[in-house]
């Protein structure tokens, strides 16, 4: 099978039936998409397919037919996303396990919603769970990030 | 920005096999350094480093936390674990603030399993009790400031000049005629000197990087993917491993039935263990596939019937029963108490908790014949080279334990139960493995944070103040399981309660133990949290039936306390105590933990009945601050963590099950739950204290407290978030 995966087209050798998170981190050896419930209940797995949050853990990889599947490993290169950018501007992550999934979801949010209000945030954040209890910072961190990509500095 | 290097995790399980016994040792105590072709200073081989630890720790270990390459590289090893606290930022700030160097050139890495790394106040080479920047504060910037004298003096004999007149700065020597020579070039020869006994350390108004909000150097491979936790390690010809444990805790199989499972896609084998059955195959998903076609027969041991209901009669008997061990008496509690104008007397119940860290608990083994490569988010090195060793069927030091950093820890990765399947299986299939427990394995057989029965009586004088104070804690010991045998009282079970602030001339605190049959653990902030909040409730109950503000009640207590003073005062001042809006209560709480001291108030409503918390402001004194943004981080990661706990935590158990199985059960505090936090950071010029859990504990004493001011309804039971106000 052959799916779209960070701009380039890759070949898995998975039973259809396999989740995308465990395609992308035991066959396609990218392992910034974390595993935390395998019920999409914490957003740990969170990627875009065709740009919107989705997560991976409840995607089998027969469901991902020709869309495009984006992980926190092609967002950007060398960290240049703005949200990455506001990310380490704040010093968002703890121990950072949640944290790609956090950064897809914010980057979806920004994409969809290029000046999100803090309710706009929570709706959009509230699907991610961080442990460490760093979503103070996610929240000034997205409006950062939205102002990065207005052109602010 | 690349300033953390993961390594040696990802580096050594990319590049296949450590070799020999020498590369074990090698690889064991001198990490990065050998790979990176430089030398760490004043550590010698062979290693005699067990004596020289113990016969003088300030001289024999200083220098085993760094390396400088010819190349100018420098590489710092941690030696606690990085879950988010920000060990891998702190630690080396305070070594690099001797050695004369920024932080943004320093590669850091996990150290290995050595004497040089034990942590005295924990009894061994682990991460808890919030004490790293403790243990380190001294131990750490003696040893930059060592490292610091001795390539000044090698530069001197370079070029025959006074080591007096030469300083060093930003990596560099330079010399009396403004010659430089770079610490890479130095650094050889520095090596070969004696280790300086007596250095002298900067004053803090010496300081340049000791104070300063600077930027986490783990920020930035967390932000792009490549941080590698111990469910990223990947060796070659790795399996990966699910493991079916019995539902009923402390249960085991009885009979296994894999041979569905054993014919399934992928799979390599199944093995029965004595607690568990581990499947084996080449991916996750099919050991998870094969795992669902087992058919075991759970022998359910001693705790089929064990519930709630059994629990909580357990302790209430044994409160009854059992006087209890004093754990501190000061005056005559009974006579107080006989004598007091009024006295209360209340019963508070705390229930048992998940970790729940977001990386569920995961391990992976390379066992070979003569050594065994242990790669684990732990927070206790040397337990789980022991853990490791007995099922590998090596001895302890044939075991190199690799630190990745943890996605999360809370105290569960200070137990060792997810490291032996590991061990098992890849010693079984002769081929590296990796176990990772399902959310569902995670949180139904997680070493839960104990229950307590704790019961409180006060008197209070014709004034309206407390002369007498009696605590009776009925709680299980971890410590008792952990680190057997327990003389006397637990310590961990009676902080927070010993140390109360407050100035009351009759004080009693007991204890009885009372295990309950299943394992549990340590869980961020520990007993503080049950007892902070038993005091902090009950003081409040003690300020309302004296007809007095609960501030006011306080302050009157706390004449001896400067510190708590302050932050108490600090927190009403930030919060406008007493001026909340029309809606909403305000409550407080107070504690001294980890010789830090902290206030919280919490600011709550009632929206047709349903409780919200909207605003939490913190005061902190936590002594001398190395990195304030980590601890301003801290402190709102203890705030997310104790209103969790305060409003949902609480694990059931039905017929010895733990019936909370996912985040759906289990709930936890989401973004858009997540109050407004105000934290404020009292300067201070005393000795840090820890910040890595003591933000946890006043949370839920705070909302409580905001509850009664709201509806003058007591709630005495964890948790607080299923309550409903009469006539809601």
């Amino acid at each position: 099978m052959r799916i779209r995966l960070n701009d380039r087209m890759v070949e898995v050798d998975a039973a259809p039936d396999t989740p995308l998170l465990w395609v992308l981190r035991d066959h396609l050896n990218l392992r910034g998409t974390k595993f935390g419930c395998g019920r999409a209940l914490c957003g740990a797995c969170t990627v875009h397919l065709d740009g919107a949050a989705v997560r991976s853990c409840s995607v089998p990889l027969a469901a991902v037919g020709g869309r495009a599947v984006t992980t926190v490993e092609g967002l950007s290169a060398n960290r240049r996303h703005a949200v990455q950018r506001a990310w380490i501007e704040l010093d968002v992550p703890q121990c950072g396990y949640c944290q790609s999934g956090q950064i897809m979801s914010a980057a979806a949010l920004l994409a969809a919603n290029p000046a999100p209000s803090d309710a706009d945030i929570d709706a959009a954040m509230a699907g991610n769970i961080c442990r460490c209890g760093t979503y103070v910072r996610i929240r000034r961190a997205i409006h950062r990030a939205a102002e990065l990509l207005r052109g602010g500095e | 920005m690349d300033r953390i290097e993961s390594a040696p995790v990802p580096a050594a399980a990319e590049c296949g096999q450590p070799e020999g016994d020498d590369a074990l040792n090698r690889r064991q105590f001198l990490g990065a350094a050998t790979r990176l072709g430089g030398l760490v200073l004043a550590l010698s081989l062979p290693l005699p480093r067990t004596a020289r630890a113990r016969s003088n720790p300030a001289s024999a270990e200083l220098n085993a936390w760094l390396s400088i390459a010819p190349d100018d590289s420098i590489t710092i090893l941690v030696d606690r674990s990085e879950m988010g606290q920000g060990v891998f930022t702190a630690l080396p700030m305070l070594l690099a603030e001797e050695l004369e160097v920024s932080l943004d050139r320093v590669a850091i890495v996990a150290a290995p399993v050595g004497d040089a790394y034990f942590n005295a106040a924990n009894g061994g080479q682990m991460t808890g009790t919030s004490n790293s920047v403790q243990d380190a504060w001294v131990k750490l910037r003696t040893a930059g400031a060592q490292a610091r004298s001795m390539l000044i003096r090698a530069a001197a004999e370079t070029w025959g000049v006074d080591a007096a007149a030469c300083r060093a700065r930003d990596g560099a020597v330079i010399g009396p005629s403004g010659a430089r020579l770079s610490y890479g070039a130095l650094a050889e020869r520095a090596a070969r000197l004696p280790v300086p006994q007596q250095v002298a350390l900067k004053a803090p108004n010496e300081f340049r990087l000791i104070g300063r909000g600077l930027p986490r150097t783990d920020t930035p491979a967390k932000v792009d993917g490549s941080a590698v936790f111990g469910i990223d390690v990947r060796l070659p010809g790795m399996l990966y491993g699910t493991y079916a444990q019995c539902p009923v805790l402390g249960g085991w199989p009885e009979s296994v039935d894999a041979s569905a499972a054993q014919g399934m896609a992928g799979v390599h084998s199944v093995l029965t263990l004595d607690r568990g059955v581990l499947v084996l195959a080449e991916h996750y998903w099919q050991a998870l596939a094969a795992r669902k076609a087992l058919r075991v027969h759970w022998n359910p041991g001693p705790n089929a019937h064990l519930d709630n209901a059994g629990i909580r009669a357990l302790l209430a008997r044994a409160a009854d029963t059992d006087p209890g061990l004093v754990a501190r008496s000061d005056g005559d509690v009974h006579s107080a108490l006989r004598g007091a104008a009024r006295t209360f007397s209340a019963t508070y119940e705390l229930p048992l908790l998940a970790h729940a860290t977001m990386e569920p608990m995961n391990c992976t083994a390379d066992v070979r014949a003569d050594r065994c490569d242990l790669y684990v988010g732990t927070q206790a090195q040397q337990l789980s080279q022991a853990a490791a060793a007995v099922p590998a069927g090596l001895p302890p030091d044939r075991v190199a334990v690799h630190t990745t950093l943890l996605g999360g820890g809370f105290g569960r990765r200070l137990d060792i139960d997810f490291i032996p399947a590991a061990v098992a299986g890849s010693k079984a299939a002769g081929r590296p493995v990796q176990v990772i427990w399902t959310r569902e394995d995670d949180m139904t057989h997680d070493t839960y944070r104990p229950p307590a029965l704790e019961r409180v009586s006060a008197g209070l004088d014709a004034d309206g103040r407390l002369v007498a104070w009696q605590l009776h804690i009925t709680s299980p010991s971890v410590t008792a399981r952990v680190a057997p045998p327990v003389v006397g009282v637990d310590a961990s079970v009676v902080e927070a309660a010993i140390d109360m602030p407050y100035d009351v001339p009759n004080l009693s605190i007991t204890y009885t133990r009372q295990e309950i049959g299943i394992d549990l653990g340590y869980l961020r902030s520990v007993s503080h949290a049950l007892n902070c909040f038993v005091i902090e409730s009950f003081m409040d109950e003690l300020a309302a039936a004296s007809g007095r503000d609960p501030l006011e009640f306080r302050m009157r207590l706390l004449d001896k306390q400067p510190r708590h003073r302050r932050v108490l005062e600090t927190a009403a001042t930030l919060a406008g105590w007493g001026r909340n809006a029309p809606g909403r209560h305000q409550g407080l709480a107070l504690m001294e933990g980890y010789s830090s001291k902290i206030a919280q108030i919490a600011e709550i409503s009632f929206d047709a009945g349903k409780l919200r918390v909207h605003r939490i402001v913190c005061v902190v004194d936590c002594g001398r601050m190395v990195n304030p943004r980590i601890v301003e981080s801290q402190i709102e990661s203890g705030i997310v963590f104790g209103l969790t706990a305060a409003l949902w935590g609480e694990v059931t158990i039905e017929g010895g099950a733990v019936k909370q199985n996912n985040f759906d059960g289990y709930r936890v505090l989401r973004a858009n739950e997540c109050p407004q936090i105000v934290v404020h950071l009292l300067a201070s010029e005393e000795d840090p204290g820890g910040i890595g859990e003591v933000a946890v504990p006043p949370v839920a004493p705070a909302v409580a407290n905001a509850i009664f001011a709201a509806t003058g309804e007591r709630l005495r039971t964890l948790p607080l978030g299923r309550f409903k106000p009469r006539g809601a």
